[in-house]
């Protein structure tokens, strides 16, 4: 039957996440579980694996095999310039608040692959503000991280930036941001020389630094309230009074307590300021 | 185990939108159970579907956003770029992984999760498509149970993703779009 081997499958994904919580220290236990199911799922099949069993033996056993899991359980997908409105407004909204700053400091939660930091930066570049701005981009994942500072990125996915880089408010010839060889646009390394790369827990980790921006965008709606709720907290209290948040285009903080601490200054962009 | 309707997941691409309108039009305000709907559009088309349907049915229609609770009297519908999943909480939880079927949001996405989270309790429909999207996800509904409706073919203005999911689920009801409608108001307590 089965709906009763659905039943066994969740129970084998709940005893399988505290036993990567014991064993590698990740903690999955707030994430989302539809999604979980799917992206296991996925990987399952992805694998040739036909059960979760199967699939820990794996895990345990080989702690490179566990980092491919942990790529693939994490969502990475990402794009440049992604809802290019919401770069437009952080150009022509937030950043001349920044500007006011001597020194300015960026959090990108999650970070993934880079294609949202490079597009920060970017539009930091054109602002004149590259310069005195320290980003922090992390993300849980160490291998995502390593291809991040690479900032190398599909050649058949410029088209589509290019556009979007021009809704963003796009100053100059996309193009002159990178140089192309087989198949791959490899950013200015420059663009990312005051970018601090390292990997962070948003689970389990706590507050590092105090911010003017943080930007965590499609990474909340994969954990449920609870875990939510623990993010905010860390993102409250490493934000300096006056800071913004910008969130994922579907994200809200309507519900969470910090809520009162914040105004919406853009509410189809979802960026906050923290008024207190 | 009794069967009862919780959740009404409904699928259609090409042709799609103008077949919800018929099926949803006569459904009354009150109407007790919810309603998700996975209509693809242009990816990066932003308009808002939301308004296209607000003029034409009596029920509340809303774009999902994350982590909502389940509400009868409601349509919702799957925002463009988003794959839109189902909690056992009977929350949505939304997801910007990979397209699935060319498509984000993927119908086989939100039927599969609409299955595990209200098992033999889903009621899926799918309609008229240029795409293959759904059967797949429809045949995991059946066998667990839920019912799964197709739109007839020969009415569906492009016939592509009826064909497919009548062929891969044999045991699915395929009915126009006022018999639909019959059987979703069937299902509503007065």
């Amino acid at each position: 039957m089965k709906l009763e081997a659905d039943a066994l499958f969740e129970q084998a994904v709940e005893t399988l996440i505290q036993d990567i919580h014991a064993q590698y220290g990740y903690d999955f236990s707030g994430y989302a579980r539809a999604s979980v199911y799917r992206r296991i799922r996925r990987f399952l099949g992805n694998k040739n694996l036909a059960s979760i069993e199967e699939l820990r033996k794996n895990l345990f056993q080989d702690s490179y095999f566990f980092e491919n899991f942990l790529q693939e359980i994490t969502v990475n997908v990402t794009e440049m310039f992604r809802d290019p409105t919401f770069f437009l407004a952080l150009r022509e909204n937030v950043m001349p608040i920044l500007s006011t700053y001597p020194f300015i400091k960026i959090w990108d939660a999650g970070c993934s692959t880079g294609e949202e930091l490079f597009s920060l930066a970017i539009i930091l570049k054109e602002e004149g503000l590259l310069e005195r701005t320290k980003i922090y981009a992390t993300d849980i994942n160490q291998k995502v991280l390593k291809q991040a500072k690479e900032g190398i990125f599909p050649l058949a996915n410029m088209a589509a930036y290019t556009t979007a880089y021009y809704a963003a408010g796009g100053k100059t010839e996309f193009s002159s941001y990178y140089t192309s060889s087989y198949g791959s646009a490899k950013f200015d390394a420059s663009l990312v020389k005051n970018v601090v790369f390292y990997p962070h827990n948003l689970a389990t980790d706590s507050s590092f630094n105090e911010f003017h921006l943080i930007l965590c965008r499609n990474v909340l709606i994969y954990f449920n309230r609870t875990l939510q709720e623990r993010v905010f907290g860390l993102f409250d209290e490493s934000l300096v009074s006056l800071g913004y948040l910008a969130l994922g285009k579907k994200e809200t903080l309507a519900m969470s307590q910090i809520n009162g601490h914040y105004t919406c200054v853009d509410k189809s962009n979802r960026i906050y300021r923290k008024t207190t | 185990m009794k069967k009862e309707a919780k959740v009404i997941v409904i699928g259609g691409s090409w042709g799609g939108i103008k077949a919800s309108q018929a099926i949803l039009k006569q459904l009354p305000a009150s109407y007790s159970i919810p309603i998700v709907m996975v209509l693809h559009r242009l990816r990066h088309f932003d308009g808002n579907l939301q308004i296209v349907f607000e003029k034409r049915v009596a029920l509340q229609v809303t774009e999902v956003e994350e982590k909502e609770q389940l509400k009868p009297g409601y349509v919702y519908v799957a925002p463009s770029n988003y794959h839109v999943l189902l909690e056992k909480d009977q929350t949505f939880s939304l997801d910007v992984s990979e397209l699935e079927n060319y498509s984000r949001p993927a119908i086989d996405v939100t039927f599969t999760s609409a299955a595990d989270a209200f098992g033999s309790n889903t009621v899926a429909i799918l309609l008229s498509g240029a795409s293959k999207d759904g059967s797949a996800g429809l045949k995991y509904i059946a066998e667990r149970g839920g019912t799964v409706i197709v739109q007839d073919p020969q009415e569906a203005e492009v016939d592509t993703m009826p064909l497919a999911a009548i062929a891969l689920v044999p045991g699915c009801q395929i009915m126009n779009s006022e018999r639909i409608q019959a059987f979703l108001l069937s299902l509503h307590d007065h």
